[in-house]
């Protein structure tokens, strides 16, 4: 009986976009609770306020560059320097900028949580943050049992709902001839079925410029930070989904979405063929009727703290590029996958025992290559417009890193940046260097 | 980073890390995650190998910082060089100098070069830096001839090698402490 209701004062609302308002005064309750808490725990701890997150880690890392570094260290030199020079003060910078890699590096820290400036009264972010008070504990409790054995049911049986409606609803649209009425039907279905399940995870999403959304015949691009992206962008618009086949659950759910709506799912062995991929996509995205195409280029999920390398081979399509900047409050929730940590399972139960998903969503003007610019700079163009609207670092590594090597041409580079540091003195002789 | 939760109670000898080294609970307890995040395979010590996983450090031309087995005690007095010289340190004329003391940042970065430890930087150890700092970039007679030029300056008893002292007056005009210090933001 009880399920009913909840279900009917969920699906409804979800069914026309509506919202009942209680996730709202939810999240207002939440927001006022962490205040109080991160006051409580500021006094106790006597740190002045952090307005905050450290996105940028935990030490202090200068922004000069190698050569204006070595040549400060130079002008300490003792002797008059005189063309080809290497001093032995110039590894100095080398080992500096080596023990700084060692303590924390720009791309290791992308593939784990972000630390927060203040505890959220969640054990799995309780970092240096000690006993403070008994207040602050009750509410931390009252917390854990608010979360799991009230939230925690909610949640899996509203989610299992809207999965299990998806399945079967697209089953049975699929069934349907082909028409206006069966496209618009499925629609309909698929931003319910994706509604229910943001509800699943108290997702409180804030989309910005509405009027950006991405058209039919394009390509939406977008920062991947969980495989929960899909549900924030399908709450408000259809798209057609790209990835691999999956077997077991997540293969059941591709396969009778993709009979109410056309979706581009492709087999592992197919991935390898970079041309038969391009083209797939490229037949998609020129039949006008079809929904446009969801990319992730980066490839894997990273922190939300930052963009990484786009992978170019969305950007050589040639169709107008539609990005969308994605940006989670962590506060409330951390949404990122750590593949390496947690199981997709265990990653969702996760999910579900936070406060909340709260998140914003920027619709960027769309974007189409230059003439003259080449697929990485068109990727690297999109790639800062997105990191300057979510307010993410911009950084050109690899996301790929997460599990591969760094290539020699790096290394190379710096080499070749130090050794004309070293041999360029030589040539032009206007180096200046003025000796104490 | 991450979220472990690390206390001070789990890493051993926490206690003598942190009167030996200066550092405060709060960086041990973030030192140890992140030798703990490095320690990929979880084998309990580090190998050059985790060091050669941190992307940022495959790109410097110098690696020779880290090439024996480290284990979380010699991770921390590694990096304790780095630390800022404290200012308001008492300084106990009878203990050990602090780790952090310039002229211990200098041996830091002298031993870097003396790979044999016999106190001097030959000829062929300078050569060997120089070669991996600049690998494919200059010829060999170059790197010879910087080589060179670079004992001429600063030995100043014409061994034909530069030994500590040396290499601590060439050093004497440059702000080790600032050049050589890493702050810690919290």
């Amino acid at each position: 009986m009880w399920i009913s209701v909840v279900l009917a004062l969920t699906v409804l609302p979800a069914m026309f976009g509506l919202s009942l308002g209680f996730t709202d005064l939810y999240i207002k309750v939440l927001v006022k609770t962490l205040e109080w808490a991160a006051l409580r725990i500021q006094r106790a701890q006597k740190v002045p306020a952090v307005p905050c997150h450290l996105p940028n880690g935990i030490i202090q890392k200068g922004d000069s560059s190698m050569e204006e570094e070595i040549v400060e260290l130079r002008r300490m030199h003792p002797h008059p320097l005189t063309g080809g020079n290497f001093t032995l003060c110039d590894t100095f910078y080398f080992c500096k900028k080596g023990i700084e890699s060692i303590v924390e590096d720009q791309v290791t820290q992308r593939f784990t949580s972000e630390e927060l400036a203040s505890w959220n009264l969640l054990t799995r972010t309780n970092n240096n943050f000690h006993y403070i008070s008994m207040r602050v504990t009750i509410i931390w409790g009252l917390g854990v049992f608010i979360r799991y054995c009230i939230l925690l049911p909610l949640r899996i049986i509203l989610a299992a709902t809207g999965l299990s409606w998806l399945v079967i609803g697209t089953t049975l649209v699929g069934i349907l001839p082909n028409s206006n009425v069966k496209d618009r039907i499925s629609d309909l279905l698929h931003i319910t079925c994706y509604r229910i399940c943001a509800r699943g995870l108290s997702a409180k999403i804030h989309y910005h410029n509405k009027e950006n959304h991405p058209k039919k015949g394009g390509i939406c691009v977008a920062n991947h930070t969980s495989p929960i992206d899909i549900v924030i962008l399908a709450n408000d618009g259809c798209y057609a989904m790209v990835g691999q086949v999956h077997g077991g659950l997540m293969g059941l759910i591709q396969r009778s979405m993709v009979r109410s709506c056309p979706h581009v799912w492709f087999e592992r062995s197919e991935m390898k063929d970079r041309h038969a991929v391009a083209k797939r996509l490229r037949d998609h995205v020129a039949d006008k009727t079809k929904q446009p195409i969801l990319i992730f280029p980066e490839g894997t999920c990273i922190n939300n703290t930052s963009v990484m390398m786009f992978k170019k081979g969305s950007f050589e399509i040639g169709k107008t590029i539609h990005p969308v900047a994605i940006k989670y409050d962590p506060q409330f929730g951390d949404a990122f996958w750590n593949s390496a940590k947690y199981s997709m399972v265990a990653y969702l139960l996760r999910m579900m025992t936070s406060w909340a998903i709260v998140c914003n969503v920027w619709y960027l003007p769309p974007m189409s290559q230059q003439d003259g610019e080449d697929a990485v700079n068109f990727a690297n163009r999109v790639k800062s417009a997105i990191a300057h609207q979510g307010g993410l670092v911009d950084l050109s590594w690899d996301g790929g890193l997460k599990r591969g090597k760094v290539k020699e041409s790096y290394k190379e580079a710096q080499q070749k940046m130090y050794s004309s540091m070293i041999s360029g003195i030589n040539l032009n002789g206007s180096w200046e260097v003025t000796v104490d | 980073m991450g979220s472990t939760n690390s206390t001070l109670s789990k890493i051993p000898n926490a206690g003598d890390l942190m009167q030996e080294t200066g550092f405060s609970p709060a960086h041990i307890v973030r030192l140890y995650d992140r030798y703990k995040a490095l320690d990929k395979d979880k084998k309990g010590h580090l190998c050059p190998q985790d060091f050669g996983a941190i992307k940022e450090l495959a790109m410097n031309p110098i690696k020779q910082v880290c090439q024996e087995v480290l284990d979380f005690p010699s991770f921390v007095r590694i990096l304790a060089h780095f630390r800022p010289v404290d200012k308001n340190r008492p300084k106990d004329p009878n203990s050990p100098e602090h780790i952090n003391s310039r002229s211990n940042k200098l041996k830091f970065i002298f031993q870097l070069y003396d790979q044999d430890k016999d106190g001097k930087i030959s000829r062929q150890e300078l050569l060997q830096v120089l070669r991996t700092m600049l690998e494919k970039q200059v010829t060999e007679e170059q790197l010879e001839s910087i080589a060179d030029r670079t004992i001429q300056e600063a030995d100043l008893d014409r061994d034909d090698a530069i030994s500590f002292d040396e290499f601590r007056k060439s050093m004497e005009k440059v702000n080790i402490e600032h050049k050589m210090s890493i702050r810690f933001l919290r």
